[in-house]
């Protein structure tokens, strides 16, 4: 029964509707964060920045234990030092953006695993470094939802200094000085969205679900419009049938989303229409008329 | 400590059979750098030495033997006997000891291979001889009765007059001693059944439903008739998968149940989103196959029983 099998375990379980929830607004915000680190060759800042913050997230757990409260301040200011850090220097010293945050981030890293070893066991942070999707209570889940309208709203305004940026970041330079704090307004939604999105994956896995959407998009639209688009309901729709794998076959919930992310991007890198291994072998026939 | 919890997690079976064969390679080394402490210090030359395989059943024969034995334990303390690798210190134990007390109903399924290994002449006394066993509720990897026998007080005298016929039998100097001994402690065992009683009798009959991770509680269900369900599968300690919560949500509403016991869940945010989604109160923990070390709250055989009933109790009270 198809009921059974895609709808049921929804309309059965609250705790399978809040994962739900939690998942879509993910992918919401995620999705066209995303897609414009990728443009801007910046996707292994969002791994750099989820490691930046979990230093704070584990500060956090440490003083007040599982508190949503704690661990969120503590994560937003351990990324946004970082972030801010990284700008200063980049833009004031020889040493390149990349370079820079490879240095604050791993100082980051270091601080947060010497607290917690100072402070006694580590065993608990797994719950840190694993947030479960299947335990997001009311007050997770408006984080993550507002987390999600906050990032939508920003990106709606920095649009267009931010896709200028991505596509010639000298002619922006030249018409406008917009570019510099659209930069790090850009940079504070990635902080917020690993954020969100350690409470519901961890902090590993937060970055999955903002990267291979963001890759799957790549390979079947050249706009930036629809390849937001298609990123955001890929993330929707590993969301969705990683939760469903996850309730029929019994793997772990927040690895078993971004397997699907994975499988997605899999089958985006043989059969994407833009630039897809197999349009590679064998071009397009419309070529040749 | 620190060697116990190696062993606990040691739980492959072909892991179990390599140490049962190292156990006995290693007799003669053993011999050499004695690694046992406990059986370094207290040799008293006059106490005839016993082995109890799990620290529960330890109690009970340290409550009848009292001075004239010396009792040392396998699994010891927060130990898991399903999935105990034996070490060459257990073979030395097993070998020098002249009566090993045993669960059976294939609860030490180490345990053959241990004392063929071992070479000992002691005898071996089956604790649980005489009851009635239960089938086991789900599959396992022990057999088909339930072997956690002693979770009812009933068979816990049982265990203790078996116990007290197999002392007398090896040691009969003892034998007004063991008698004396194993009167006074079931005269405790007595009072501790009417606790129970009393106090499950408190509880609305309605709300006698719980739910765990362990199935180990079959006897203490058909005694005193708290009704127990663990959902197949949710065992394990790795992070719960959707299916599991799944599983243990729908038997908390196929159950109606009052409670549920999940120790094995580690995470407290999961824990809560089962409780708001279902109503059933979060219980504690329940202490089913070992006793704990001193520093815990189930330190005998008396406080086990007692604490889980509290457990239960303050959980199941409406």
């Amino acid at each position: 029964m198809p009921y059974d099998f895609f709808v049921a375990p929804f309309a059965e379980f609250e705790f399978m509707r809040r994962a739900l929830a939690g998942a879509l607004a993910l992918a919401l915000g995620a999705g066209p964060i995303g897609v414009f680190l990728m443009l801007r060759r910046m996707s292994l800042v969002g791994d750099a920045m989820a490691h930046a913050i979990l230093p704070g997230a584990a500060v956090g757990f440490l003083l007040s234990g599982l508190n949503l409260f704690a661990m969120t301040a503590g994560g937003l200011i351990a990324g946004f030092v970082v972030a801010l850090l990284t700008g200063l220097v980049a833009r004031a010293t020889e040493l390149k953006e990349d370079a820079a945050l490879a240095t604050f981030y791993l100082l980051s890293l270091a601080l947060g695993v010497t607290i917690v070893s100072v402070k006694g066991t580590n065993v608990d942070l797994l719950h840190v470094l694993f947030g479960n999707v299947l335990a997001l209570d009311d007050q997770t889940l408006l984080l993550i939802a507002a987390n999600a309208s906050i990032s939508l709203l920003v990106l709606a305004l920095i649009y267009r200094p931010l896709v200028l940026e991505c596509v010639d970041p000298g002619f922006m330079r030249s018409v406008s000085r917009a570019g510099g704090p659209a930069h790090l307004a850009f940079l504070a939604l990635v902080v917020i969205n690993l954020v969100s999105g350690f409470h519901a994956l961890g902090t590993l896995l937060a970055v999955g679900i903002m990267m291979l959407p963001a890759a799957i998009g790549r390979f079947w639209a050249r706009d930036i419009t629809l390849m937001i688009a298609i990123a955001t309901a890929s993330g929707i729709a590993a969301g969705y049938a990683g939760l469903l794998l996850s309730f029929h076959v019994g793997v772990a919930s927040g690895p078993a989303i971004i397997l699907v992310a994975g499988a997605l991007y899999v089958i985006s890198l043989l059969f994407g229409r833009v630039g897809g291994l197999l349009r590679q072998l064998f071009p397009g026939r419309h070529l040749e008329a | 400590m620190r060697r116990k919890a190696l062993q606990g997690r040691a739980s492959v079976r072909t892991r179990r059979q390599v140490m049962a064969a190292a156990a006995g390679g290693c007799l003669l080394a053993a011999d050499f750098w004695a690694p046992d402490p406990a059986a370094a210090q207290g040799r008293s030359p006059g106490k005839l030495k016993v082995i109890a395989s799990f620290s529960i059943l330890g109690d009970l024969v340290k409550n009848v033997g009292g001075d004239r034995l010396e009792v040392a334990t396998l699994v010891g303390a927060n130990g898991n006997a399903h999935v105990y690798a034996p070490s060459p210190a257990d073979a030395r134990k097993v070998a020098d000891a002249a009566v090993v007390f045993v669960n059976g109903l294939g609860f030490e399924g180490w345990l053959d291979r241990l004392v063929k290994a071992s070479g000992t002449k002691a005898a071996i006394i089956v604790a649980t001889k005489g009851i009635e066993p239960l089938a086991r509720a789900g599959e396992h990897d022990h057999g088909r009765s339930d072997p956690h026998a002693w979770q009812s007080i009933a068979n816990a005298r049982i265990y203790v007059a078996n116990i007290r016929d197999a002392l007398i039998a090896i040691d009969a100097a003892g034998k007004a001693y063991y008698e004396a001994n194993a009167a006074a402690y079931l005269a405790k065992l007595d009072a501790l059944e009417r606790d129970v009683r009393d106090t499950i009798a408190r509880i609305p009959s309605e709300r006698r439903r719980v739910v765990t991770s362990h199935d180990a509680f079959g006897y203490f269900e058909s005694a005193y008739g708290i009704h127990f369900t663990a959902p197949q599968g949710v065992s394990t300690e790795a992070e719960a998968s959707a299916r599991d919560v799944a599983a243990i949500i729908s038997a908390i509403r196929q159950q109606k149940a009052a409670a549920v016991f999940l120790e094995n869940i580690t995470d407290p945010r999961l824990v809560r989103q089962i409780a708001s989604e279902t109503g059933a109160k979060i219980g504690g923990v329940l202490y089913s196959d070992a006793l704990t070390d001193a520093t815990g709250d189930a330190t005998t055989y008396i406080d086990l029983i007692r604490h889980n009933v509290g457990q239960l109790a303050s959980a199941l009270a409406s």
